[in-house]
């Protein structure tokens, strides 16, 4: 009688062990990564004509070992630049264009500009969110007098709304872009 | 029968008409091993032949007895009966101690004895059921830092890992009921999936000398054993309720069984926590809730030379993970290291939401026994995991409600044990096990893997001696043999893949070469041998002396070899190294013990040294779009741990009791000759406890934890650029919060309902003085301080 228990709870588990044996020897599938800015590209086309600047950085391997590849340019003084602020994930293909999602997410995100202390430039005239406080994918930006230094795009998710600027904007960063730039 | 029932009462009669005869006598029965309270124990006065049996508590009571000695005998089905001559004078109190065979209880437990002979001569510390029902609303590490030696590594106040000499995650090794863990353990911030209420007795044992169960637990072993259940025809359980202030929570927990004669026995386990945003001192601590609910189940037969036993038991955890610890990269860090306060504080909710950790295990274990008069015991045990990891970050459009990493580990192992008694004095346990992993990270959350997929195959051969020599001396030898081999599928970065020289290393593994990513499968192989050698020397009455040595192998954890990107929780970059060797350490431990009822004391001084150590630290700052991270890297060292943990427990006056405990650790990489990271500072506790068991078994504790600052620590503080001031600024993460003094009260009391039923009323309030502190321990002190005071409310029903 007792045998006979223990041969049918040993028939019973090994039963389960092949039954749980592994028969997929497929390969993983890769991930594609959907919310991935690998480019961050911001426009700026001079008010009454002349060329264009593209300030860009784009970082295709992400969080991986290569630095962004970060393209630069130099405004000119005295000059009204219209910017539109464009983010990709290029690490999909086609492209996704991330601006898309933090536009319809627009309450929940806000874009600043920080010059450093000698680039003489001022922004204004952000876009607006669907509460009418700023969102910032499109601006103005004024070049003053001659001068250099650094000019940082941030956008913030979460931030406070609305807010006196980036000191008490709160939030996180998702994207944080740096560039030398000289205004000439 | 009905004679001797008249006799009984005649004879009482007689007694009562003498002299002054409405005295009583009551108290418990202990087991003299662990202190057990024992149930079912008939108690004879052999004077006057009342009989009594002790209730579910272990406490019994005669009453009507007179001035004078009387002659009682205590039995129990499972214990060697005994006679006690007792004194009665006035109303009496007196407790018994019996020597309880536990192996004749028929439970069945693979490491051959319940409750106790893990390892013999490594000291074992153990929370038994009352202290452990004082933790109900809390979790499993929270429970643990209360033994000395014992710390938790936290992140926020829900995630609690037990640290053991200095050393986690996949260095501690966690057996359930018989079953090793495995749930994901190698995360810092990843908790043991079990349920608190399920469990009735916890040991630690601070080293690898329990070979039946791992050869590489270079920490130590936890286990967690569930309620034993007694040979006869019983229908039992409890109840408990605990509601606390801070978190403005609820935990309930029930717990059932039925037991027959014939052997058979079934026990039904629930649990259910709730709990909102828990609060520091001075602000809400907002995202930090729990929901919990647990179930278990347990069916067994159990017969002396035979039994089988079933288990299930699903463990459901939903938590919040501070807001304010979300950050991008390193100037979000700046930010919040710069604000005294999170920079997310919200009103009080009960919403969980991203961050947040979604974790399911389910366990499942099947075991038997059968003992041969020819050569032993013979165990048998199959058990099957699943353990499924949803961690949800705060994310964008379509994503917002998908997890960002979705891992499902499952593992069936199969373990076959023998305890065969050569002689009277040499015992022999050996054992075989065989274990299957696979590991699947679910590829649409759109996040790349952190952990690989993969398969494992273990196989593992042991084999431990016990010699006793003579009454005092006892020796005990050790070794065990795991074989393992995975078989990984991994998507490594195109960059990151050539700038570690992969490509010239690893060419013979690239399965295929996508356009920024390369498919390998490595397949990996290690053998690790593990062995102990211990002594344990009784003298005097009270004293014995505990030596051990032990060497331990640990294969690296998937984390430590695959680690490859962004890991948001930690707000780092985290490099695994796919060359790894396997660790390992050698620790000898000494213990001296004395116990006494009035005076025991542990020492426990140790020394660990670890070749091939794997640590993580800071080497590099990554740019990427988000801002620059800092880049932490597995690397392999040579590390020495020592350190001393003492404990004391000292009756200075009658009901009342000074407990004690100290604890010191100290770590350094000999490699570089500097700290190591994370390793608890020094911390010392002192309680006094009144307790009375003539009144109500009244209960009350006040509690002093010293928590020193630790000043041993590596300097990984790197420098961020700041746009708006142009300079580069130090961010500093590797300083240690200041000391910290924290206050406990406890108070519980016991109401008899009636015969069977017991209430236990509890009040406790943990930081009774609000004392605002940051824990070196907690991997969330950068963004807010600690819990602040919680005045806990506790309601316990046994029937």
């Amino acid at each position: 009688m007792k045998k006979i228990k223990f041969l049918t709870l040993a028939l019973i588990i090994s039963t389960l062990f092949i039954g749980c044996s592994k028969d997929d020897d497929q390969q993983p599938q890769p991930v594609n990564e959907e919310e991935v800015i690998t480019t961050l590209t911001v426009t700026l086309v001079p008010e009454g004509g002349g060329a264009t600047v593209i300030l860009q950085t784009r970082d295709l391997d992400g969080d991986g070992p290569n630095e962004p590849v970060i393209t630069t340019g130099n405004l000119a003084a005295g000059v009204s630049y219209s910017g539109s602020i464009v983010l990709l994930n290029e690490t999909v293909d086609p492209a996704e264009d991330i601006t898309e999602e933090v536009e319809e997410e627009n309450l929940e995100h806000q874009f600043f500009y920080t010059s450093g202390d000698d680039l003489d430039i001022t922004t204004s005239n952000e876009n607006l969110d669907t509460d009418g406080n700023k969102l910032g994918t499109e601006f103005t930006l004024v070049a003053g007098a001659v001068s250099s230094g650094t000019l940082t795009f941030t956008l913030r998710h979460e931030p406070t709304k609305p807010n006196t600027g980036i000191d008490d904007a709160g939030g996180e960063s998702d994207v944080i872009a740096t560039f030398n730039v000289a205004v000439q | 029968m009905r004679n001797y029932v008249l006799l009984v009462l005649l004879f009482s009669s007689i007694t009562s008409l003498s002299q002054n005869c409405d005295n009583s006598l009551s108290g418990k029965v202990t087991d003299i091993h662990d202190g057990q309270l024992l149930t079912g124990v008939t108690l004879i006065v052999a004077e006057t032949d009342q009989a009594v049996q002790t209730n579910f508590d272990g406490t019994y009571s005669f009453s009507n007895l007179c001035n004078a000695t009387y002659y009682i005998q205590v039995s129990h089905p499972y214990c060697l009966t005994k006679g006690f001559t007792v004194k009665v004078s006035g109303d009496t109190n007196k407790s018994f101690k019996l020597e309880h065979h536990i192996e004749e209880l028929n439970q069945i437990t693979i490491e051959g004895k319940a409750y106790s002979d893990n390892s013999k001569t490594l000291h074992e510390n153990t929370i038994n059921k009352e202290e452990l029902e004082r933790f109900s609303s809390g979790s499993i590490g929270d429970a643990l830092k209360s033994l000395s030696g014992v710390s938790a590594l936290n992140t926020g106040n829900t995630v609690v890992k037990p640290l053991i000499n200095g050393l986690h995650s996949s260095r501690v090794v966690i057996i359930n009921n018989g079953v090793r863990m495995e749930d994901q353990e190698w995360g810092a911030e990843h908790a043991p999936n079990i349920d608190i209420n399920s469990v009735s007795n916890l040991s630690v044992i601070k080293g690898a000398g329990a070979l039946q169960y791992s050869g590489d637990a270079v920490g130590g072993v936890i286990i967690a054993e569930t309620l034993k259940v007694p040979v006869k025809d019983s229908l039992y359980g409890k109840s408990l309720m605990t509601t606390t202030t801070n978190g403005r929570g609820l935990s309930l927990s029930s717990q059932l069984t039925k037991s027959y004669e014939n052997g058979w026995h079934a026990t039904l386990q629930g649990t259910v926590k709730r709990f909102g945003d828990f609060e520091a001192p001075d602000y809400i601590l907002s995202n930090t809730g729990v929901y919990e609910r647990n179930i278990s189940v347990k069916v067994g037969f159990n017969r002396f030379d035979y039994g089988i036993e079933g288990y299930y038991s699903r463990f459901k955890n939903e938590l919040g993970i501070l807001s304010a610890s979300h950050l991008g990269g390193a100037r979000d860090q700046v930010r919040a290291l710069e604000s005294n306060i999170p920079l997310i504080i919200k009103d009080f909710t009960y919403t969980i939401k991203a961050p947040r950790q979604d974790v399911t295990h389910h366990l499942a274990t099947i075991k038997g026994f059968k003992r041969f008069e020819s050569f032993g015991k013979l165990n048998f045990q199959y058990d099957f995991q699943r353990n499924n990891r949803l961690e949800y970050d705060i994310r964008r459009g379509d994503d917002k409600n998908k997890a960002s990493s979705d891992l499902q580990l499952d593992t069936h192992t199969v373990l076959l044990d023998l305890e065969s008694h050569l002689t009277d004095a040499i015992i022999l346990k050996s054992g075989i096990m065989t274990k299957y992993q696979n590991n699947f990270a679910n590829p649409n959350t759109g996040v790349r893997r952190l952990i690989p997929d993969y398969d494992m195959y273990d196989l593992g051969l042991y084999f431990i001696v016990d010699y006793q020599l003579n009454d005092q001396l006892l020796l005990e030898a050790g070794g065990r043999y795991d074989y393992s081999y995975m078989d990984v599928f991994k998507f490594y970065k195109t960059s990151f893949w050539e700038s570690r020289n992969y490509d010239q290393r690893f060419p013979e593994i690239v399965v295929e070469e996508l356009s920024t990513q390369i498919l390998t499968n490595p397949q990996l192989n290690f053998s690790n041998g593990s062995g102990t050698l211990g002594a344990t020397y009784a003298f005097g009455e009270d004293y014995k002396l505990f030596f051990n040595y032990s060497i331990a192998s640990r294969a690296p954890n998937p984390s430590e070899l695959f680690s490859e990107g962004l890991h948001h929780s930690a707000s780092r970059i985290e490099l695994g190294d796919l060359s790894f060797k396997s660790e390992i350490a050698h620790k000898v431990a000494l213990t001296f013990q004395r116990k006494n009822e009035a005076f025991s004391i542990n020492i426990n001084p140790y020394i660990n040294t670890i070749s091939d150590f794997i640590v993580i630290e800071p080497t590099d700052v990554r740019w990427t779009l988000s801002g620059e991270f800092q880049v932490w890297e597995y690397r392999q060292t040579n590390a020495q741990l020592l350190g001393v943990d003492v404990d004391a427990s000292y009756a200075f006056a009658e009901n009342y009791r000074l407990k004690s405990q100290f604890s010191l650790v100290k770590g350094y990489d000999r490699t570089l000759n500097v700290p190591l990271i994370g390793m608890p500072p020094v911390n010392i506790s002192n309680e006094i406890v009144y307790q009375n068991s003539e009144f109500n078994n009244i209960r009350l504790a006040l509690q002093s934890a010293y928590h020193f600052k630790q000043n041993n620590y590596p300097n990984t503080n790197f420098e961020v650029f700041i746009p708006e001031t142009e300079i580069r600024q130090e961010l500093d993460v590797s300083s240690t919060p200041d000391a910290y003094h924290l206050l406990n009260f406890s108070s519980s009391i016991d109401i008899n309902l009636n015969q069977k039923s017991k209430l236990t009323v509890g009040l406790w309030i943990t930081n009774v003085l609000n004392t605002s502190y940051r824990n070196y321990l907690n991997r969330l002190r950068y963004y807010a301080d600690d819990l602040g005071r919680n005045i806990l409310l506790n309601l316990k029903i046994n029937y």
